[in-house]
């Protein structure tokens, strides 16, 4: 297919799209289908039927809009509302919605789109989520989508599109901050025959689903970005490695490859060119670890998802020993914007060195838990109180975890703090992916910190010492403190034990593993204290508070 | 040279046994195929046994020390044939702060076993998992492959009893 | 500086004294070669190195992470610490981790005297372990006609894995699970007696740097391990 041809079925799919008047769109994304939201599409689309109006009105499936706390959500156009919470067992409320749609929207589920969960994000990545049918092509073609693939292959050269991303300052959103850019131009140049590129779906982070998100509601995107990235590096083959946990991404990914090969926009000769990417999907099998990417390769290669030292970096010496482009789901989902508005218009949006938007997976104890986009620099306060509504019960705010198992706790004294890569590393934390997990008063945080030692303990993959001894040895000193068996000295020792995991381990898991618990113990040592001290936990979280209190504390 | 090594006798008339076979064939036998071969045999027969782990490590040319070794790094992959039906609760972040550890707790004290075993009499598999993507609805448990979303502990309580009750004495 | 025929000759320098290196050869390599000695664990001579133990890590200047000396090639004026009072406790933290993880009771284990873990720590200066221990329980396993894997004192240092695999090419031995449940494997996980592919070499047991893979009916002393490094060299001579 050439750029001209796409431009043609662009441009009838809008024409179809014209001639119908009312839409109403219904998330199917797993968040709001493990909600039934399929009943609800089902319901309204016979409800639509039997008043005779599938012409002018179309019921949609369509991705995630974000506010998952409040699904199954619908939203109604020309009305211009969202639907929250729409019972899937009733067809009388559903059948109510349908016959409002030429007046006002039944007022107990309607939800209006000018509350600050909606209209304070600025969505880029997420453009088309909520708004394109993620299984079919022709949609996404609507909306534009391959012209920029096309357009590269026929109008630029490789080294020009490796400029615009450079230019663009994006950053990878897969944790490390790397510049994009930066990445693409060292691939590019590495020398070798075959080159492959890989996007790390693995999103291993828990409490994360933004990536999820993202495949599930516009798998074209991520599709389309990899081939700009293909294109730009001179790469011919293309891997998604995407966790076994999420069926529903790993799906209509294999639909959206199968779609864009029949017409021509991957696999052999895209565009008529002599450009051609073929991309398969791979599922990884339960391990955290292989989202890091000696392992991720490893893992693609068939092997124990175990990390190599680096260098040689995947960039040199990746996949089957080739030059490897390796980005993750939602870097790749920002290629297109910039090819299409230009790098200018992308470095305008952000902060001084973190450009762009950023997505995150707002949960815990948050009252708007779902998935959100804002330019990067937004306040924590805002996040979690304005756009996410604040804290459940009018307890009190205690600490936002972000960067999951490497990241760390953020208390208070930070909420006016701006959000990007080097604010968060500041506080002791890191970005991450771009899960925050909301704690409230209630949340321990010796607790905290010993979950997610034992998550990395149980996700180190035991090749090097420091993190397969001293991770356990860390969770046991953590146990410890938590039964109430603490000492004092105990502090000291997590301290020097983790950083000398940090500084030793062989890759990122261990060299943040103990992010945590440094995190906690700096923000929150009182809490600590009081473990080993009283030998009770305030909160009522950990064993010591249920045994019978051998201290004489009050 | 062959592009094909001589086809390894499939291990029984099963006919689930061509299905893990064009997997293979469509990755070319190739050693890289090895987790996308694991999968399918999980997918058709529930688990991985010695009969199965043997046949695709000939048929790939793999040593068996290797993908025994592979099996047993990937905790997706099940030595174990799973029970009649199955449990899995998210202990991930998003999911731990809304109290799945104690639900975990609960479910271990009523089934009489720990996360990652089934029940003697085959009836019911606990499995702990980490984040399944459905942290703003958390806490998030699987019951036979459906997601129930701000799992509550009685609710969940009722469904195994169901199942699990009657012969607990 | 003078030509030295066609290689490309490296000058860098380790703990203040400058050496040469060829091509490709590792820090480690160098430093072996100028009477440095930065001690090992995974690492042997002859085989694909891993970076796994992290015990020969060492300082570059301009680089703010430790490499590991013995898979890290040598650059042209790097400008190496391999010892510091940082490393040294890094060191020795690791051994200690070592020690609490399985039982490593030398009084009554065939290898004292020859143990490389055990000459490890008193190099280091280990005499005492803080940390408790974990005893991570693991099978002693005396199937074989002439050998014994004791997994209790096991490092995982997979020195057995890769000759078997690189050398042998019998690739018998494996890792199963993963983490602190790490444990060496023959074939599926049975008795090592049992193993189908065991040639019955022995190189496994050579290059062990403790007394997990031993060979039976040795007393306490007369446990040496054969030097094994001038064949290992040789056949991967041959073999590249
Ligand atoms: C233990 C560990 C887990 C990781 N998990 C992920 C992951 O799930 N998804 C991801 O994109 N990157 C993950 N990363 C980061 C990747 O190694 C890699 O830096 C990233 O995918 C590069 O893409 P980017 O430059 O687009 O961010 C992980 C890193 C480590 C050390
Ligand atoms: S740091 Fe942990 S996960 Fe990484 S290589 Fe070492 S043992 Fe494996
Ligand atoms: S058995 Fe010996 S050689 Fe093999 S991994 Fe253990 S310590 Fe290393
Ligand atoms: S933390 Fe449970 S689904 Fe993400
Ligand atoms: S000897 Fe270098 S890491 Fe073990």
């Amino acid at each position: 297919m050439t750029l001209d041809e796409l431009q043609e079925i662009a441009e009838s799919e809008r024409e179809a799209q014209k001639k119908i008047t009312h839409r109403i769109n219904v998330s199917v994304a797993a968040g709001c289908l493990s909600l039934h939201s399929d009943v609800v599409f089902n319901i309204l689309h016979e409800e639509v039927k039997k008043r005779g109006m599938e012409e002018s009105c179309k019921v949609k499936a369509v991705g995630c809009m974000g506010l998952c706390a409040a699904g199954p959500l619908v939203r109604s156009e020309p009305q211009h509302t969202y639907y929250r919470g729409l019972p899937p067992d009733s067809p009388e409320v559903l059948s109510a919605i349908v016959d409002s749609i030429n007046g006002r929207p039944v007022p107990e589920f309607a939800l209006s789109p000018e509350i600050p969960f909606f209209a304070a994000q600025k969505r880029i990545v997420l453009e088309n989520c909520g708004e394109i049918d993620p299984e079919r092509i022709e949609d996404y073609i609507g909306v534009g989508g391959y012209q920029s693939l096309l357009t590269c292959i026929a109008k630029r050269s490789r080294e020009d599109v490796v400029q615009e991303i450079i230019k663009s300052g994006l950053r990878g959103r897969g944790g490390g901050g790397y510049p994009t850019g930066l990445k693409w131009s060292m691939v590019a140049k590495a020398a070798g025959e075959q080159k492959y590129v890989i996007c790390n779906a693995d999103e291993g982070d828990p409490g994360a689903f933004m990536d999820r998100s993202v495949l599930e509601s516009d798998p074209h995107r991520v599709l389309e970005g990899m081939a700009i990235a293909a294109y730009a590096v001179a790469a011919t083959k293309g891997y998604i490695y995407c966790r076994a946990e999420y069926p529903l991404a790993v799906k209509r990914l294999k639909v959206a490859i199968r779609q864009a090969e029949k017409l021509g926009l991957l696999g052999k000769r895209i565009g008529e060119s002599d450009f051609s990417f073929e991309v398969e999907v791979r599922i990884g099998a339960g391990a955290f670890v292989c989202g890091e990417e000696t392992a991720l390769i490893a893992s693609v290669e068939g092997e124990r998802g175990v990390p190599r030292p680096r260098p040689p970096f995947p960039a040199y010496s990746g996949l089957n020993h080739c030059p490897t482009l390796l980005n993750n789901v939602e870097t790749f989902a920002n290629i297109v914007p910039i090819v299409r508005n230009g790098a200018e218009w992308f470095a305008s949006i952000g902060t001084d060195k973190s450009k762009g938007t950023k997505v995150f997976a707002l949960v815990g104890d948050v009252v708007n838990t779902g998935l959100i986009e804002v330019p990067m620099g937004m306040k924590l306060r805002d996040l979690v109180y304005s756009l996410g509504g604040g804290i459940p019960d009018n307890k009190k705010f205690k600490a936002v975890q972000t960067g999951g198992p490497s990241g760390g706790c953020i208390p208070e004294q930070f909420l006016d703090m701006g959000v990007d890569y080097e604010s968060l590393m500041s506080a002791g934390s890191i970005m991450g992916s771009g899960g925050m997990i909301v704690m409230d008063e209630t949340a321990c945080m010796v607790d905290v910190a010993k979950f997610f030692m034992d998550f990395t303990r149980d996700e180190s993959c035991g090749k090097c010492i420091p993190c397969r001894v001293g991770t356990t040895q860390l969770h046991g000193m953590l146990e410890r403190i938590s039964e109430g068996k603490g000492r004092m000295e105990d502090l000291d020792t997590l301290e020097r034990l983790g950083n000398m995991v940090k500084r030793t381990a062989l890759c990122g898991l261990g060299q943040t593993a103990p992010n945590p618990v440094s995190s906690t113990v700096r923000y929150f040592r009182d809490e600590y204290v009081q473990h080993i001290t009283n030998k009770t936990c305030a909160q009522g979280k950990c064993p010591c508070s249920k045994a019978p209190s051998t201290a004489a504390g009050k | 040279m062959q592009p094909y090594p001589e086809s390894v006798p499939l291990p029984s008339a099963d006919k689930r046994w061509k299905l893990v076979e064009a997997t293979m064939r469509r990755h070319g036998y190739k050693a890289s195929a090895l987790i996308e071969v694991l999968h399918t045999v999980q997918e058709s027969f529930g688990y991985l046994d010695d009969t199965s782990l043997r046949f695709v490590a000939s048929s790939l040319r793999i040593p068996i020390s290797k993908v025994f070794g592979v099996a047993t790094y990937y905790h997706f992959f099940s030595m174990k044939p799973p029970g009649e039906h199955t449990c899995v609760v998210c202990l991930g972040t998003g999911c731990y702060v809304k109290g799945s550890g104690e639900l975990m707790k609960m479910i271990e004290r009523e089934a009489h076993i720990c996360a990652g075993e089934t029940t003697p009499d085959g009836k019911l598999s606990l499995v702990a998992a980490r984040c399944i993507g459905s942290c703003s609805l958390a806490p998030a448990v699987v019951i036979d492959g459906e997601v129930i979303p701000r799992a509550q502990a009685n609710a969940v309580q009722e469904q195994l009893r169901r199942w699990i009750g009657h012969d607990s004495r | 500086m003078p030509e030295i025929s066609h290689y490309q000759v490296k000058t860098l320098t380790i703990d203040g004294k400058e050496v040469c290196a060829s091509e490709h050869q590792t820090i480690l390599e160098v430093a072996r070669e100028n009477n440095i000695d930065i001690p090992t664990l995974c690492y042997f001579n002859g085989l694909n190195g891993v970076g796994a133990c992290r015990l020969c890590l060492v300082e570059v200047k301009g680089n703010n992470k430790l490499l590991p000396a013995c898979v890290t090639q040598a650059q042209e004026g790097m400008e190496v610490t391999a010892h510091s009072p940082q490393l040294h406790e890094y060191r020795k933290l690791i051994i200690e981790l070592l020690l609490t993880e399985r039982s490593h009771v030398c009084a009554v284990c065939v290898s004292s005297g020859h143990c490389e873990l055990q000459s490890l720590a008193q190099k280091l200066g280990v005499n005492h372990v803080t940390l408790p221990y974990l005893h991570e329980q693991c099978k002693a396993d005396g199937s074989h006609r002439h050998f014994v894997a004791d997994h209790n004192r096991c490092v995982l240092c997979t020195r057995c894995m890769r000759v078997c695999d690189e050398i042998e090419g019998a690739h018998t031995w494996d890792i199963t699970g993963r983490g602190i449940r790490s444990r060496m494997i023959t074939d599926m996980g049975e008795p090592w007696g049992d193993s189908e592919t065991c040639t019955n070499c022995g190189k496994c047991v050579s290059v062990c740097p403790v007394g997990a893979l031993v060979e039976k009916g040795k007393a306490v002393a007369e446990m040496t391990k054969p030097n094994f490094l001038p064949y290992l060299i040789q056949m991967r001579g041959k073999g590249q």
